[in-house]
């Protein structure tokens, strides 16, 4: 197996190739992982919302987090970007201990977020959008901002790097409106763009397919293939099955806030737990019932 | 009737001496409220710590006034800090509730007995506040001006307060148009966005409220200044309430919103005012005594808001399709 590729190589075959031989149990050892967490939980008055012993993230694929409502996932994103606070757990970004780590400062590491609920800033431009991701700007000191020059030659070189991405998202017509007029799918690609303003080495993609139509979802799912054929980890939370299997290298199953299930989209789908936990999510037994409904996770999914 | 004295009277105070107070104040409150988004319901503090400088540092210490400025700076700036730090990671509504709940506290302490020798109790501090102020003078001792009735003394104030005015809103345009303007924008419009794209909002909120209430408190000095006297009980909640209503009637985070709001808001107040009294003075209105031209001339600026806010909402100079994408 030439492991030794594996940074150099990126995209789809590299990912597969990586992931080939590790085994197909929860919390199974990478290769290469860029996220490594263990005895992660999070209780939500008497509901263990997350309770995951053990979970590494393979870099350069795209590994998707599924699991019917309630499961936990977007409370374990909330904690590893540091949105929430853990009761219990440990982990690391680029083998560095990132627990209690301020949300902006993982932002500025590398690790980058969107939102289930689109977060596009609507009194403001599609391009002010953008620049905003920009990470170290000089003209965001509040001394230096009133001396614009020595701020504009920054400013030049990161529109021109928002523009190639908006052109890329097909945005680009669309620089001067507010982010407020965008339709829901231009706004999921406008949050999808600004995230990769800032430069991430792993972009975590919160429902990136949410109340979105059908024919924007497979733009949707180019896009997030292309991150990846960049080299950049994408992590992804999602809850319908067939778009898992399009697009994802290796996809974790989580239900009741434990990872239930890892292993390729083809091998997983056939697991009998999984096929469990979404049957009985299906029929309305105990998966998503009796107050799982506390995490953020249940709370809606429309933007 | 004297249409002209009338017509004079409003002017002088539609961009008199207590417009300007309101001015600052406005000023302030656009950078934290109009761009950031701070639900700062206490900016009356910040002009009482300005005023309050000056008194004290004046009045009861004997120190000179350019002192005093510098000292009403750095009290609104440990202001700013004592208010935020505990407030600006939680939700807005905190912020909301400690900085009203503050201008009040901030009010009784300093009319209270036991710092009578500091703060000068309930009477306040009343005396030659501005004397320094006034000695750099430079117009003629019998100057006038047609049409508006300032004294001299008056005019000088307004004179240096308008100066002052504009270069704050130069100030805050040449903020709001860099990267820090378009970071402070994006709290405002949804602040865990921004935390995602690596930036540190509690220290850009901090900065906000620390600027909005420096400027506030200019507003505070220049009343010192002018009025020769701080009173406690001129700083009451209302006044923080009629500064939003000057943001909002000139339109929030729009850089001349504040100047706008300001001009119109006294030119109706007064105008209102003079107009009632003359019509009273005059026979014209007979079941009214001048005593009650004073609460019925809010009665006339509440229903002239509420016209406002019906046929346009977004404020003078405001934009209707924000306001429009807000409702989403």
């Amino acid at each position: 197996m030439p492991a030794k590729t594996d940074h150099m190589a990126t995209g789809h075959a590299a990912a597969v190739e990586a992931l080939r031989d590790v085994p197909q149990v929860p919390g199974a050892p990478k290769p290469d992982p860029v996220v490594i967490a263990d005895h992660v939980s999070r209780q939500f008055g008497g509901l263990k919302a997350v309770d995951v012993a053990h979970v590494e993230i393979q870099r350069g694929a795209i590994t998707a987090l599924i699991g019917p409502n309630g499961a936990g996932k977007t409370t374990l994103f909330n904690l590893l970007t540091g949105f929430d606070k853990p009761d219990t757990g440990t982990w690391t970004f680029n083998d560095k201990s990132v627990a209690g780590t301020a949300p902006h400062r993982l932002a500025r590491m590398g690790m980058v977020r969107t939102f289930q609920l689109t977060k596009a800033l609507s009194r403001m431009s599609v391009i002010d959008n953008m620049l905003l991701g920009a990470h170290g700007q000089s003209g965001e000191r509040v001394l230096n901002a009133l001396v614009p020059f020595t701020w504009r030659g920054q400013e030049r070189a990161n529109r021109e790097r928002a523009m190639v991405l908006l052109e890329r998202f097909n945005l680009h017509e669309k620089i001067d409106d507010f982010a407020g007029s965008l339709s829901g799918g231009q706004r999921k690609l406008l949050e999808m763009a600004r995230a990769l303003m800032v430069g991430p080495e792993i972009v975590m993609l919160d429902e990136p397919m949410a109340g979105v139509n059908p024919a924007l979802t497979q733009s949707l799912l180019g896009h997030i293939k292309n991150i990846r054929e960049e080299g950049t980890t994408v992590l992804f939370v999602e809850h319908d099955m067939d778009m898992v299997h399009d697009i994802s290298d290796w996809v974790i199953v989580m239900a009741q806030g434990q990872i239930i299930a890892e292993g390729p989209p083809d091998a997983v789908m056939k697991n009998e737990q999984v096929i469990e936990a979404y049957l009985g999510s299906r029929h309305g037994s105990s998966l998503t019932d009796d107050g799982a409904s506390l995490t953020p996770d249940a709370q809606g999914v429309n933007s | 009737m004297d249409f002209v004295q009338i017509f004079s009277l409003t002017i002088t105070q539609a961009v008199g001496v207590t417009a300007l107070i309101y001015l600052f104040a406005a000023i302030g409150l656009n950078v934290q409220f109009g761009y950031t988004g701070l639900l700062n319901f206490g900016q009356v503090a910040f002009v009482a710590a300005g005023a309050y400088a000056v008194g004290v540092i004046v009045l009861t210490f004997d120190l000179g006034l350019w002192l005093a400025v510098v000292v009403g700076v750095v009290v609104s700036t440990l202001l700013a800090l004592l208010l935020g730090i505990p407030t600006l990671r939680l939700r807005a509504d905190y912020l909301a509730i400690v900085t009203i709940a503050a201008s009040e506290l901030l009010r009784l302490l300093v009319r209270s007995i036991a710092f009578k020798d500091v703060f000068g109790g309930a009477q306040g501090l009343n005396g030659k506040l501005g004397q320094e102020f006034h000695d750099l003078n430079p117009l003629p001792a019998d100057f006038t001006l047609p049409v508006l009735t300032w004294s001299r003394q008056d005019l000088w104030v307004v004179i240096v307060g308008w100066s002052l005015a504009l270069l704050f809103t130069l100030l805050v345009w040449g903020l709001v148009r860099s990267p820090w303007g378009r970071v402070v924008k994006g709290i405002r419009e949804d602040e865990d966005a921004v935390v995602s794209l690596g930036k540190n909002v509690f220290v850009y909120k901090m900065q906000a409220l620390i600027i909005g209430g420096g400027i506030a408190a200019f507003g505070g000095i220049l009343w010192a200044v002018a009025k020769q006297s701080v009173q406690p009980d001129t700083f009451q909640p209302d006044f923080t309430f009629f500064v939003y209503t000057i943001l909002l009637l000139g339109g929030a985070a729009r850089v001349f919103g504040p100047i706008a709001g300001t001009i119109i808001f006294w030119f109706l107040l007064a105008g209102f005012g003079e107009l009632l009294s003359s019509l009273i003075n005059n026979g014209y209105i007979e079941f009214l005594t001048p005593t009650d031209v004073g609460s019925i001339r809010f009665m006339l600026m509440g229903l002239g808001l509420m016209l406002l806010m019906i046929f346009r909402p977004q404020g003078i100079f405001g934009d209707r399709r924000e306001l429009a994408l807000d409702a989403r």
